[in-house]
């Protein structure tokens, strides 16, 4: 399975604030009974985006001077909680394609990277330094290069981190394991005859 | 997934399927009153046969949430790794197993392959020491971990709990613990194999038997970690320094012990202060209080962390002769049939029902609420679940205060908030 290669994303920002922001947050559980995930970008943040009435409440994704964001930069530990992929696709099939936070929970970096969506990690400071150029200028783009680690922002630098094998696959085109994985056929089969519980032994 | 890609499960005979977060827990007769739900259920039953997976139905007996039926059926293994489409997966880790919580994608890569790609993870030695006071279960020693290591302390780690608590508790005690590794941040987490371990799979249906039994527990033993072996952490708790726990907050981490204050904004570090205000908020607390004594809407005693036998029996020997307050509304959900089942034999069932709390179906029910069971508006409830986030129990301003089975039982029967210690004059008992 030949995939694009993501050397970067480029897009407009949208600052959502906030430290463990769990998966239940960003799609409650009701709206995952479905057997497909299409359709999930409309319930991104529902609870927190809507009161119980359905009406918008104030928040970032609700603002126009946001609308058409790409990019999400949040505080840490960001996907915290259920392992449910449902949170990394409703943000990707909103129309997210990278997040930037101060740190990721594992499974949920791990549901995203493999989507395609990368999430990379900056410092507390340059998060709020971003998040308040976005507030003057809500049309400023930002640029995250992969290769390079670094995020851009009108004429301002910041470090965004990735560990080595999500920034590989991403850049390599394989940030979707399965086609490596079964390309290990073999070694799958070795190791089985290997492994007495699975050899009945 | 596989069947766009026309692939099949590799490894159909290792691979097992249950129904549990849809399922409701009141009334099971299909269809279902929710038709997604309803549709969830028919297409995972016709990709089972579609695959010859191993599923465990509504009507096999031996229905329940995934993780006490991987326990009960004996396919939970040491030295096995599991992986499952649910992040508490890391309750298998009680048998010394490698158990990972994974997303949809994976659970196909799974299936295709029988394999995961992951980066190595870190191992922090765990060792809580120590005699437990009375009132004091396996739930308190996790929720004690959590809120000193942080909801986040455990990212890029495995965490290995060891030390003379987890060496004296039983299998139950430890999938408690082993549960809620991943509300610490935990990828993974584990206790070494042992002769609880051993006495506990012996003779379950997928257990090795005979000879093949003897060669499994020998190899299972020499998996167990060395005496003096290298981790990247080591963190030591004393097992006196725990108290019956309960959370205030809106993560598993915002815990306090039931005769403590919750937090005051103003001393905590800058950093904090955010959060601190924004769960206060939710919870409709206020900084400085005592939890204790607060009003309780909803008790549900039940999911994968607080679910099986022994957290049953232990409640009923307290609760019985008590009556829940007629304002709380109070549940009790069996983590699976074989549970419910073992129960009625018991007549602990019987305890349940004369005390006011409804006797239901297994499922995962109110831990998450993707099924009928639900808070309505700003219902607080006091549950042995293993989640506090805002929203998690069915409705967005719904608020939950996470504890112990026991202490679960003190506030349905006081309606607020209790120390069940005081309540029951809780003497030292044997429970999850």
């Amino acid at each position: 399975m030949a995939l694009e290669a993501i050397a970067g994303v480029r897009g407009k920002g949208v600052y959502v604030p906030g430290d463990d922001i769990d998966t239940d947050r960003i799609i409650p559980a009701r709206f995952m009974k479905c057997v497909t995930f299409e359709g999930l970008g409309e319930y991104l943040f529902y609870d927190v985006c809507h009161h119980e009435d359905g009406s918008a409440k104030a928040h970032p994704l609700n603002d126009e001077r946001y609308a058409g964001a790409t990019i999400l930069l949040t505080g840490s530990n960001f996907g915290s909680g259920s392992s449910r992929e449902h949170a990394p696709q409703a943000l990707y099939r909103h129309g997210f394609r990278a997040v930037i936070a101060e740190s990721f929970a594992e499974i949920f970096f791990g549901n995203s990277i493999t989507l395609g969506m990368p999430c990379v990690t900056a410092e507390k400071g340059a998060i709020a330094e971003i998040a308040s150029l976005l507030e003057k200028d809500p049309d400023l783009v930002i640029e995250i290069d992969i290769a390079k680690g670094v995020i851009a922002v009108a004429d301002k630098h910041f470090e965004a981190k990735l560990p080595a094998s999500a920034q590989t696959a991403l850049l390599r085109g394989r940030w979707d394991p399965l086609a490596e994985l079964l390309e290990g056929e073999e070694a799958i089969t070795t190791t089985a005859a290997r492994l007495p519980y699975l050899a009945g032994k | 997934m596989l069947r766009d890609m026309s692939l099949r499960v590799r490894m159909p005979e290792r691979t097992f399927a249950t129904v549990d977060h849809i399922v409701p827990t009141d009334k099971r007769v299909e269809p279902f009153d929710d038709p997604l739900a309803d549709a969830m259920i028919k297409e995972l039953r016709n990709n089972c046969v579609e695959h010859s997976i191993t599923y465990f139905d509504l009507d096999s007996g031996r229905q329940g949430i995934v993780h006490m039926v991987g326990p009960e059926q004996g396919i939970t293994q040491p030295g096995t790794t599991i992986a499952c489409g649910d992040s508490h997966t890391s309750t298998h880790g009680a048998f010394g197993a490698i158990a990972f919580g994974i997303g949809t994608s994976q659970v196909r890569d799974v299936l295709a392959t029988q394999t995961l790609a992951m980066s190595k993870l870190k191992v922090r030695r765990i060792n809580v020491d120590g005699e437990l006071g009375p009132g004091v279960y396996a739930k308190d020693v996790i929720l004690h971990i959590i809120r000193t290591l942080g909801v986040k302390g455990g990212l890029g780690y495995a965490y290995e709990y060891g030390g003379d608590v987890f060496d004296r508790m039983s299998m139950e005690e430890r999938m408690t613990v082993c549960n809620m590794s991943i509300e610490g941040g935990a990828r993974c987490g584990y206790v070494n194999p042992d002769q609880t371990t051993f006495a506990y799979l012996e003779g379950r249906p997928y257990a090795p038997t005979g000879e093949a039994w003897q060669s499994a527990v020998e190899r299972w033993r020499s998996i167990a970690s060395d005496p003096g072996c290298h981790y990247d952490d080591v963190v030591d708790i004393r097992a006196e320094d725990i108290a019956p726990t309960v959370t205030w907050g809106i993560n598993p981490g915002q815990a306090i012990s039931i005769d403590e204050q919750i937090p005051i904004v103003e001393d905590a570090p800058e950093s904090d202060k955010d959060s601190l205000t924004e769960a206060l908020n939710h919870m409709k607390l206020t900084s400085g209080q005592s939890i204790k004594g607060e009003k309780i809407d909803v008790a549900f005693l039940g999911s994968c962390t607080n679910a099986r036998l022994s957290d049953f029996v232990e409640v009923a020997k307290y609760l019985k002769g008590h009556k829940v307050d007629p304002k709380v509304h109070a549940i009790a959900v069996p983590g699976s049939q074989i549970v419910k089942l073992q129960c009625e034999e018991l007549k602990i069932d019987q305890v349940f029902k004369d005390a006011g709390f409804e006797w239901r179906d297994a499922g995962c029910s109110m831990c998450l609420a993707m099924n009928p069971d639900k808070l309505i508006g700003d219902q607080l409830c006091a549950s042995s679940s293993n989640r506090n986030f805002k929203g998690r129990q069915g409705s967005p301003t719904g608020r939950t205060v996470l504890m112990s089975p026991v202490m679960v039982a003190a506030a349905a029967v006081t309606g607020m908030i209790s120390d069940a210690r005081e309540v029951f004059g809780v003497s030292k008992g044997v429970m999850a």
